[in-house]
């Protein structure tokens, strides 16, 4: 078995296989893997017996269920109106600049993935980045400098 | 700040003993728990304003056995984030509020759907739910609680669209009728309600309904957590009564310069300064979720609306036309008139669209769009024409 | 008891039961509301709003295919308010669309293209957001799907999943970039797709269609050297009328084989010949599986389930990969008859058969596939150049020009060309059975079938899965270990229901012998190549004109038909020989079912 199928079949076990195990299995998949590639979902349409095609078309209804592989650190600026009002545009640049990646690019090394995401829920300290699950509120060029200086030497 | 309440019901410490509430509360009756909400005259905090003691009572009416409590934590709306506050400080109160919920309409079981974008709450939501579980066996009360994410999606704060990702679906709302409390999650009747108003739940099991009512007016009781941003030195989160006018609250939370407010959100309105003095928050003028938005005079207000309709755009579920092409429509609509590919008489033709849009959208969604649109194309068209 | 309700719609006052929707109260009382995602064979979605009316006191409209009639309520349907807003829809709907009417294969037939007709709406209201660079999927034999023109009703997810369990397709993404799409978006041919065509039968618009075939026909029947030859399957003669002028139900056979030859087809043959031939191949079979396991107990494949439904053949050989040993070997009739063509017929009439084209005329968009599977190739040709949906042939004479109401009609032309009613009933669901039965028992007992005037009820009618039990008494010497025997049969049409047979065979508690199962719901005469519309009320309108056939056939019997004793006699040898193995059977594949 490969790991992909391992961990899914484990996720399966651990959540259950009936159709509401879905997304939970998924955000499983999410959280080690960054992405659901096409072999996982196959394999969870294999475990929940349900047609490959519903978890593509359940995965793609969530903007955090990728099904593009993205890198090990998964970096969503919030892209919505007080971020957008107090600078996200300067920290995009800023990240773009220090990951030499354009928005929506994933870094050579597999390691960073740069998007932009909806609201985030930190509008009072905008702007604000998730990398992976972990909130960053109150961003500017230097505070958004040292923590992706902090990723890159992970 | 005299016209304006500060309150303190929300964030108040905890009771000494750990669900204390809750305990006193189960010792109640199921009709005298649900006699007292409709009395609180508690409307929902997620933004419709039902009120909350009817959707319980119609829940318990219902002769099916398996009933479900949801607690709606999907906090999507652009400028709100009071639940992810309120999750972080006083998660307890939210438990024992789905709990008493459970007692009140015999359900056994609750779910939580946090957004994914809060899931850096889970383990702290999770070592609560352990003590919350302890209590409820301590207390014999056969309830538990059970924790599902969210992934990405605003429009899974919809009740049923939060239903059918709950269910492992695409988080497309449903028809209705059914209503929730007929046919809610895995089609059973359900109470979903607000992070927030579970919370004013246990509030009024606290102090009693008639304390309660003294806050807020007759429309519009109790307290309610404003999640304030934007153009302000005073952002963050605050707890106000309900019905004050907007103006005093401009007063207090605007930076002196403060040209409009959205209120609710980017499916609210978008009040300008010259109405400041005639707006109402609460039921009875502009509701509002929580979420209090302020720009100052050097903000574009087509950039503001671009925003918001890019948000739609992106967000709704796609499934019915006047939504899924309204929304493409209204952004690509103001863009046209803008860069004068169209004449400023069509964004005419885009709020007939959006009216269009608010009698037909299958959900509250694509009925809201038009809220933001028209408030903000009519008070500030010049600023979208030129 | 159901409840009744009282309510007004257009000024008209009536009861309906609590729970009907409005817009089925409004058909009641013959007010047409406009709809479009809204289809009978499924679940309600209510996505596409067209369908909305006035309730009064609401400030909101209400989908009338959603929502419930309740006590009291006032409807009116065509108010300025509500005739403002189905513009608007139908107006987004347009600008989404990549409305090319003049070229399109639903011209005419197309539910979007007769709204914006009929609502007159401007398409230059709206600023064009069609998708740019959509490209047409052409990869599979059958089905052609073309996101430009979908107005995601998701009326063909509907259909996949509700009536045929395969979940080929689904919606994916959300908001503007929503769409209907498989796995991955991979090609359509490289799903577990299985061409069934229902998702193309339920399409409101040009975006799903057949894989279209005619124009190589033209120009196969243009090529001097080329002798084209063409059978048409039951189902088509009862449902061509539709798209000729014809109401749902009437029978065009001989008008049919007229415009055929007219239109240049070098032979017109009835593909209830080969319909005749499978109820022999596959009736012996099934006595055959029979004896071994009752008399010599031995351990065969029981029930034995028929394979004429190439939908069917591919859902079994993707999700039952393991049970594909109860499929009947007999090829599907048309492969059958396309063997034979390039064989039996090319000797017969002196032709080449590397001269031949033959076509297949069918009710059925998994027939194309089918006849490009490499395994049917027994003649040493491909065995059938191409299936043609009843469609098709429909575009065909009207291509012709020729006045088809007023043709004469003709007889069909031999080789192959005499059957039995047995044969034309193959087109409704029930009717293979129905004809197996009719030649089995008479085998077995050396009686006719004790059913009136042949018919046997219990198989016919549009259960989704129906039950018939048949005792073997006073049987003939032969079937001794048959005597008293109670033979259980099943019937399935559309696969949902084959899942519910195929899922007690899995476990073992199947309790029936011999299973006749069809891809499409109501059997061919409800196929994915027939005319659309199709819903309930036109299948039985279609099943009623097969059994009217039948009935007016002077042979009811498929071991009756002369032609088929000769072709046993002087071609095949005998029922399960090895010429039968060699042309007329075949033999399956496991595939993939995720
Ligand atoms: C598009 C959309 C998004 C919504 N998002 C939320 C949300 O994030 N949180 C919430 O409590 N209610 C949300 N609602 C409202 C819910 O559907 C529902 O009315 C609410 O959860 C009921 O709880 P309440 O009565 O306590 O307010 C949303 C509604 C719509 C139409
Ligand atoms: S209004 Fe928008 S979000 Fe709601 S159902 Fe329609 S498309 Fe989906
Ligand atoms: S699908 Fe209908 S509307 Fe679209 S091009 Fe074809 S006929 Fe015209
Ligand atoms: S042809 Fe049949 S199996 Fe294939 S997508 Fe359409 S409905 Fe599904
Ligand atoms: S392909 Fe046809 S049936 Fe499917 S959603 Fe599009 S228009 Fe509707
Ligand atoms: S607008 Fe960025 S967190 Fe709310
Ligand atoms: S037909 Fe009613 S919403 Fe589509």
């Amino acid at each position: 078995m490969t790991e992909t199928k391992e961990l899914v079949k484990k996720l399966a076990d651990k959540y259950g296989r009936a159709r509401e195990s879905l997304m939970p299995i998924l955000q499983g998949v999410i959280e080690e893997e960054r992405f659901v590639s096409s072999e996982a979902m196959t394999e969870i349409a294999r475990e929940l017996d349900i047609a490959s095609a519903e978890v593509y078309g359940t995965a793609t209804f969530y903007s955090f269920l990728d099904t593009q592989p993205r890198g090990k650190y998964v970096i969503r600026v919030c892209k919505t109106i007080t971020c957008d009002m107090h600078g996200k545009k300067k920290v995009i640049e800023k990240i773009e600049d220090l990951l030499k990646i354009k928005l929506g690019e994933t870094t050579q090394d597999k390691k960073f993935t740069l998007l932009t995401t909806n609201c985030l829920g930190w509008c009072h300290q905008g702007p604000v980045m998730l990398i992976n699950s972990t909130p960053y509120p109150s961003l500017d060029e230097n505070k958004v400098t040292e923590i992706i200086m902090d990723y890159m030497s992970k | 700040m005299e016209n304006l309440k500060r309150v303190d019901l929300i964030f108040g410490a905890y009771t000494n003993e750990k669900y204390k509430v809750l305990e006193s509360t189960l010792k109640k009756s199921s009709e005298q728990i649900i006699t007292e909400m409709i009395n609180s005259g508690l409307k929902g905090r997620g933004g419709a304003g039902f009120l909350t003691g009817l959707k319980w009572k119609f829940t318990a009416q219902e002769s099916e056995p398996t009933k479900y409590v949801v607690c709606n934590a999907d906090e999507g709306e652009p400028g709100t984030f009071k639940d992810r506050e309120i999750l972080t400080k006083v998660p307890r109160k939210v438990f024992s509020g789905m709990a008493i919920c459970g007692k009140a309409i015999g359900a056994k079981k609750g779910y939580m759907y946090l957004r994914g974008e809060y899931q850096y709450l889970l383990p702290d939501l999770m070592a609560e739910l352990d003590v919350y579980h302890e209590h409820a066996k301590r207390f014999n009360h056969d309830f538990t609680i059970e924790i599902r994410m969210g992934s990405g999606a605003y429009i899974c704060g919809e009740e049923s669209a939060l239903f059918e990702s709950i269910e492992g679906k695409r988080g497309e709302p449903r028809n209705k009728p059914p209503y929730p409390t007929v046919s809610g999650v895995f089609s059973k009747p359900t109470v979903i309600n607000n992070v927030e108003t579970f919370v004013n739940a246990v509030m009024i099991m606290k102090y009693g309904a008639e304390e309660f009512k003294k806050l807020g007016t007759s429309d519009s009781r109790g307290s309610k957590v404003f999640s304030i941003s934007g153009d302000t030195p005073k952002a963050g989160i605050h707890e106000l009564e309900l019905g004050m006018t907007l103006a005093d609250f401009v007063a207090e939370f605007g930076d002196g310069d403060t040209k409009a407010v959205q209120v609710g959100g980017a499916s609210g309105f978008c009040v300008p300064r010259k109405k400041f003095n005639e707006t109402i928050i609460g039921f009875e003028g502009v509701p509002t979720g929580g979420s209090m938005m302020l720009f100052n005079s050097s903000r574009s207000m087509y950039n503001v609306l671009h925003n918001y309709l890019d948000f739609f755009e992106e967000e709704s579920c796609g499934q019915c036309t006047p939504c899924r092409v309204g929304c493409q429509q209204l952004l690509k609509g103001i863009h046209a008139v803008k860069k004068g590919e169209k004449p400023s008489s069509y964004l005419n033709q885009l709020l007939q669209l959006s009216d269009t849009m608010k009698i037909t959208a299958k959900c509250g969604l694509g009925q809201s769009v038009a809220n933001s649109f028209s408030s903000i194309v009519e008070n500030f068209k010049e600023e979208m024409i030129y | 008891m159901a409840e009744i309700v009282k309510i007004n719609i257009d000024g008209i006052a009536l009861e309906v039961t609590k729970g009907t929707s409005i817009l089925d109260a409004a058909k009641s009382v013959n007010v047409k509301i406009p709809t479009l995602c809204y289809h009978e064979d499924l679940c309600v979605a209510g996505n596409c709003r067209v369908c909305v009316v006035e309730v009064e006191g609401r400030k909101n409209l209400v989908a009338s295919c959603a929502a419930p009639a309740e006590q009291g309520m006032v409807i009116k349907t065509t108010t300025p308010k509500v005739r403002r807003a189905r513009t608007d829809i139908i107006s987004l709907l347009v600008s989404e669309h990549n409305t090319q009417c003049t070229t399109c294969y639903r011209s005419t037939n197309c539910e979007l293209q007769s709204l914006a007709a009929e609502y007159n709406v401007d398409s230059e209201r709206y600023l064009s957001v069609l998708k740019p660079n959509i490209q047409v999927d052409k990869s599979s034999y059958s089905i052609e799907k073309d996101d430009s023109k979908c107005v995601r009703c998701q009326r063909c997810v509907r259909t996949c999943a509700e009536l045929q369990h395969v979940n080929a397709i689904t919606v994916a993404h959300k908001g503007r970039d929503m769409k209907i799409s498989t796995f991955m978006e991979l090609p359509m041919n490289e799903v577990v797709c299985v061409n069934c065509g229902q998702c193309v039968t339920h399409c409101p618009t040009g975006a799903l269609t057949e894989r279209r075939y005619y124009h190589e026909i033209w120009e196969a029947i243009g090529d001097p050297d080329k002798h084209v030859v063409i059978n048409t399957a039951p189902s088509v003669r009862v449902a061509l009328g539709e798209m000729l002028g014809y109401p749902v139900g009437t029978r065009v056979t001989g008008k049919m084989v007229t415009a055929l030859k007219k239109i240049g087809f070098d032979s017109v043959l009835d593909t209830d010949f080969t319909a005749d031939l499978t109820i022999i191949e596959e009736g012996h079979e099934f006595l055959q599986r029979v004896t071994k396991a009752l008399k010599h107990k031995e351990k065969v494949a029981l029930p034995m389930i028929t394979s004429c439904s190439p939908g069917w053949v591919k859902f079994i050989e993707h999700m039952y990969p393991d049970h594909l040993d109860h499929l009947s070997p007999c090829k599907s009739p048309h492969q059958m008859f396309g063997a034979l063509t390039k064989t039996f017929y090319a000797q017969k009439i002196g032709v080449d058969p590397s001269k031949i084209v033959s076509v297949a005329a069918m009710p059925c968009a998994a027939k194309k596939f089918e006849a490009n599977r490499p395994e049917m190739k027994s003649s040493g040709y491909q065995d059938v150049d191409a299936g043609l949906t009843t469609r098709e042939i429909g575009q065909m004479i009207k291509q012709s020009g020729l006045d088809f109401v007023n043709l004469p009609d003709s007889n069909y032309d031999s080789y192959m060309g005499e059957s039995s009613g047995a044969a034309v009933i193959f087109g409704a669901t029930g009717g293979v059975m129905e004809a197996a039965l009719r030649t089995v028992y008479e085998v077995v007992t050396g009686r006719e079938v004790p059913f009136k005037n042949l018919a046997i009820t219990p198989v016919r009618g549009l259960e989704g899965i129906k039950e018939a039990t048949i005792k073997l008494e006073n049987v003939v010497p032969e079937y001794s270990f048959l005597e008293g025997a109670e033979v259980k049969v099943a019937i399935a049409h559309g696969l949902k229901n084959a899942r519910v047979i195929m899922d007690q065979i899995k476990n073992g508690t199947s309790p029936y012998l011999f299973i006749e199962i069809m891809a499409c719901p109501g059997g061919c005469i409800g196929g994915g190549g027939q005319p659309i519309p199709t819903n309930d009320e036109i299948r039985k309108k279609r099943i009623a004109a097969i059994y009217a056939e039948d009935e007016g056939m002077p042979i009811r019997k498929s071991h009756e038909v002369p032609e088929i004793k000769k072709i046993y006699e002087t071609y095949l040898e005998k029922p399960l020989g090895h010429k039968s193995h060699e042309l007329l059977h075949t033999h399956y594949k496991k595939r993939n079912r995720y």
